[in-house]
């Protein structure tokens, strides 16, 4: 067996790639269902309804979407800038507890002072922790996979901390959870009686931010360049550390807001379920999306699609909602291997 | 007519799309010396490939001492008496010339090695052929030249009686080649044949009996060495006529000092000096050569004036004004065009276009960007117009790098250091793996910028190109650099011994050495 690279690459196989992958993975997938003693047909209906099947449906899914698009973006610019930030869910959680500490009573502002004020001092803090692994990373050659994962635990230990004591909240009747924002800071609704908030337009806003931001200006030019090789950049002239810290600031920022928009906007009061693991999928979702920041915001719907549509499978048809985690992970597997397939061919000898 | 010891016929190779080797024929008599000539791409490594079994021919056949050659099988074709030479050497460093002879001629689950009886024969060999070695030194502690008569000598153990050898030179002193070339002389005399792979036209009118000509995969001439020309060999390599350098005489008394290294010394991390109380002056108008075998100081020379590394003594004096903390920044600042030697590595993105890498040093300056925003229409239209100037091949400038020819990537770099007029230009092996055209084009440059009033540095192994546009030459041994000598005063046997740190190279009874 060899591996040959393909030398043109038509539009056809980029665009059927990831759709032939989607139907590998749903295959796959049928055979759990089959096991699982349930009609994948029919799952397979129940998953789109569930996820796309009416408004408050369409709403649910953006909901879910909104926080991966952050957390997508978070790890598209890191990983563009070969800055290896695994470290998302850590970033989430302090976005959260700084907007905790700055939201729940300190201080009253109105509305349109207060919103922006928590993102961006959430995502200041968000930034200024991936700077811990950068500078150990560009100072003295540190793997920054192994500080950013740990520093996730560090994070998640502060929060308990936190929830079990300091800022437990007396009202909570014994939960675990700090005092709820106040009014002020509470991200307004969309729709009337839905869950999709102003959380999602920012996070829209953000992947056009950022798309333009890589794109068009000198630093994102310096990221793309130090990302694709650091020898010829430094060759260049760049600053090659200076454009490393920066992503670690952009992309812990985008993290960081991520548990903003989570706190502000969907649970009000910070517990340690804030987040299911969205620092992690976000890794997922800008790997789906070959680290296009626009790409980012497709891939985070899609895999949003998959959770709330397994989720309300599962319910439905009685079977354990672990099934959306594996529909996720094949999936991703399936549009791996798919990309990987469309760039290279295998030639059996 | 006797049988020729090597018949190739009608040999075709293709790749994909890419025909390495159309309908090649090629015959090869005793006690003969075949030269083999090419660019490259030019499909002579791939030919000999074949023969060695390392590939399997699409179509032909090769026959050695009448007998044909079993496909795809290097094993048939060493106990047929084929041996090759590779450019790069496959010697065990840590082990011993005799230990790497005996590599691979003994099982390895045999109890004991006869070391007695194969050291023996190595040493009756080394007698009868000249190629003098001590066969308990380690191949780590030989020159390269040495570890050359090593690869050799684990051919001729192997009984080979054809010879190939695939640039052997490259790695050479002058002395060094002659020295080979003697030993093969030797070789041939004592009834065996050989190929030698080349693309240097002096070593081909100097020690071949017959050459021929690959071009585009196919055998485009061949002929008694005798009765051709360097001339009509260089036509058939290129298939037209070679663009000549042109050079004027230039006005020398409006020199100005344009760099200066003052006693500069790098060491490295342990301590150790790389580069030795260099001192060096560049004036404008002129192209400095350094020469110098590989792996004497050179990269650390290009990467201290390309601001990579820092001097741990000594100053750079750039234009008159001592450089405070060099840096590419700096350097780029000062005025200093660099051209590094590894091209996809240092000198350019891959994966990023044409115009993106045109605009890696200068992307911050006003035309192009504002207050940190990118003018792309600038960047495109001065794109266009550099590869228009420069002749860069390339579909569009949203082409990725990646996709480029060696002679175009090479050309994208001089325009993106030729564009910003630089006073002071570092070229690091600007012409390695680059065919006769784009290298006459990449000299032109170089001399046309000096004849402009640019001081220009060409730091390369290639002692003919060092002789076609150097003004003045200094070698590099060891870390050191000679005293500069002008290109007309000097005699290629003096930096053959300069390069090979003034000691002449070990005598031979043969003698016939330079």
């Amino acid at each position: 067996m060899r591996i040959e690279a393909r030398e043109n690459i038509s539009l056809t196989m980029k665009t059927l790639s990831p759709v032939m992958a989607v139907g590998v993975a749903m295959a796959v997938c049928s055979m759990l269902l089959i096991w699982a003693n349930a009609s994948p047909l029919e799952g397979w209906m129940l998953m789109l309804k569930g996820a796309l099947g009416s408004k408050f449906a369409v709403t649910e899914t953006l909901t879910r979407a909104t926080p991966l698009i952050f957390t997508g973006l978070a790890a598209a610019v890191a990983f563009r800038a070969k800055l290896w930030n695994i470290g998302g869910e850590g970033q989430l959680y302090i976005g959260a507890v700084v907007a905790t500490w700055l939201g729940a009573g300190s201080l009253e502002l109105p509305s349109y002072f207060m919103i922006p004020y928590l993102f961006i001092a959430g995502a200041l803090a968000g930034g200024l922790l991936l700077l811990i692994p950068t500078l150990l990373k560009t100072k003295l050659q540190v793997d920054e996979v192994v500080t950013t994962l740990l520093l996730n635990f560090i994070v998640l230990l502060f929060v308990n901390w936190l929830v079990f004591g300091p800022w437990k909240d007396p009202m909570a009747m014994g939960w675990p959870q700090a005092a709820p924002v106040v009014d002020s800071a509470l991200l307004p609704q969309l729709l009337a009686r839905t869950r999709l908030h102003l959380g999602f337009i920012l996070a829209l806003a953000s992947a056009v931010g950022v798309w333009w931001f890589m794109r068009a200006t000198t630093w994102g030019f310096e990221i793309r360049a130090v990302g694709a090789s650091p020898k010829a950049s430094r060759f260049a002239g760049m600053p090659v550390n200076a454009a490393i810290v920066r992503t670690a600031l952009l992309s812990g920022g985008l993290a960081a807001m991520a548990g903003v928009s989570e706190l502000c906007g969907v649970k009000e009061y910070l517990t340690l379920d804030l987040s299911p693991g969205f620092g992690y999928s976000g890794i997922v979702v800008a790997m789906l999306a070959a680290l296009h920041p626009l790409g980012v915001v497709a891939s985070s719907i899609f895999v949003a699609v998959i959770y709330i549509g397994a989720d309300s499978m599962s319910r439905a048809i009685n079977i354990s909602n672990y099934i959306a985690d594996v529909i996720t992970a094949v999936s991703l597997l399936a549009v791996l291997v798919s990309m990987f397939l469309a760039k290279y061919r295998i030639r059996w000898r | 007519m006797p049988i020729p010891v090597l018949k190739l016929t009608n040999i075709t190779k293709t790749f994909g799309s890419v025909i390495a080797n159309q309908d090649v024929n090629l015959t090869l008599e005793q006690g003969e010396m075949l030269a083999l000539l090419g660019e490259n791409g030019a499909g002579k490594t791939t030919l000999m490939s074949i023969l060695f079994g390392h590939y399997t021919a699409d179509s032909g056949a090769v026959e050695v001492f009448g007998k044909q050659l079993p496909e795809g099988s290097p094993r048939a074709a060493i106990d047929a008496g084929v041996g090759m030479v590779h450019q790069h050497f496959t010697l065990a460093e840590n082990m011993t010339v005799l230990e790497n002879v005996m590599l691979g001629t003994e099982s390895l689950l045999s109890p004991r090695h006869d070391k007695k009886t194969a050291r023996g024969r190595l040493e009756e060999l080394m007698e009868r052929f000249c190629l003098e070695l001590n066969p308990s030194a380690r191949v780590k502690d030989l020159s390269v030249g040495e570890q050359q008569r090593v690869e050799i000598l684990k051919v001729l153990y192997r009984n080979a009686r054809i010879l190939i050898l695939d640039e052997p030179t490259s790695v050479l002193t002058p002395q060094e080649a002659d020295h080979l070339f003697t030993t093969l002389r030797q070789l041939v005399k004592e009834g065996l044949s050989v190929i030698f792979i080349t693309h240097k036209m002096r070593e081909v009118m100097t020690a071949s009996d017959r050459c021929a000509v690959l071009r585009q995969g196919r055998v485009v001439f061949e002929a008694a060495t005798g009765d051709t020309s360097a001339e009509e060999l260089a036509r058939a390599m290129v298939g037209s006529e070679i663009p000549k350098t042109r050079r004027a005489d230039r006005q020398r008394q409006a020199d100005r000092e344009m760099l200066c290294l003052d006693a500069v010394q790098v060491a490295d991390a342990t301590g150790k000096r790389l580069l030795n109380n260099l001192t060096l002056r560049l004036n404008s108008h002129e192209i400095l050569g350094i020469a110098g075998v590989s792996g004497n100081g050179q990269a650390q020379l290009a990467d201290l004036l390309s601001g990579l590394i820092q001097p741990t003594a000594g100053r750079i004096i750039i234009q008159g004004k001592p450089l405070a903390k060099p840096s590419p920044a700096a350097m780029l600042k000062h005025g200093l065009g660099r051209v590094p030697d590894d091209r996809t590595g240092t000198g350019l993105v891959a994966d990023m276009t044409v115009m993106e890498n045109l605009a890696t040093e200068s992307y911050r300056q006003p035309g192009f960007a504002r207050r940190g925003v990118l003018n792309f229409k600038a960047m495109a239209s001065h794109a266009r117009q550099l590869i228009k100037s420069f002749d860069v091949r390339c579909p569009g400038i949203d082409t990725p790098v990646r996709k480029l020819s060696g002679g175009n990537m090479q050309k994208l770099i001089l325009a993106r250091v030729l564009a910003d007029k630089p006073s002071i230009i570092i070229v690091n092996q600007p012409t390695w793996g680059l065919d006769v055209g784009a290298t006459a084009y990449v000299h032109q440059q170089l001399l046309d910028a000096a004849e402009r009033g640019a001081g220009v540095i060409l730091i390369s192994e290639d002692l003919d190109e060092i002789f076609r546009v150097a003004d003045r030459i200094q070698v590099m041994y060891q870390g050191a650099l000679s005293a500069p000598m002008p290109t007309r005063e000097v005699e290629r046997a003096e930096l053959g011994l300069l390069m090979s740190g003034n000691r002449s190279p070990q005598g031979c009874a043969l003698g016939g050495a330079a």
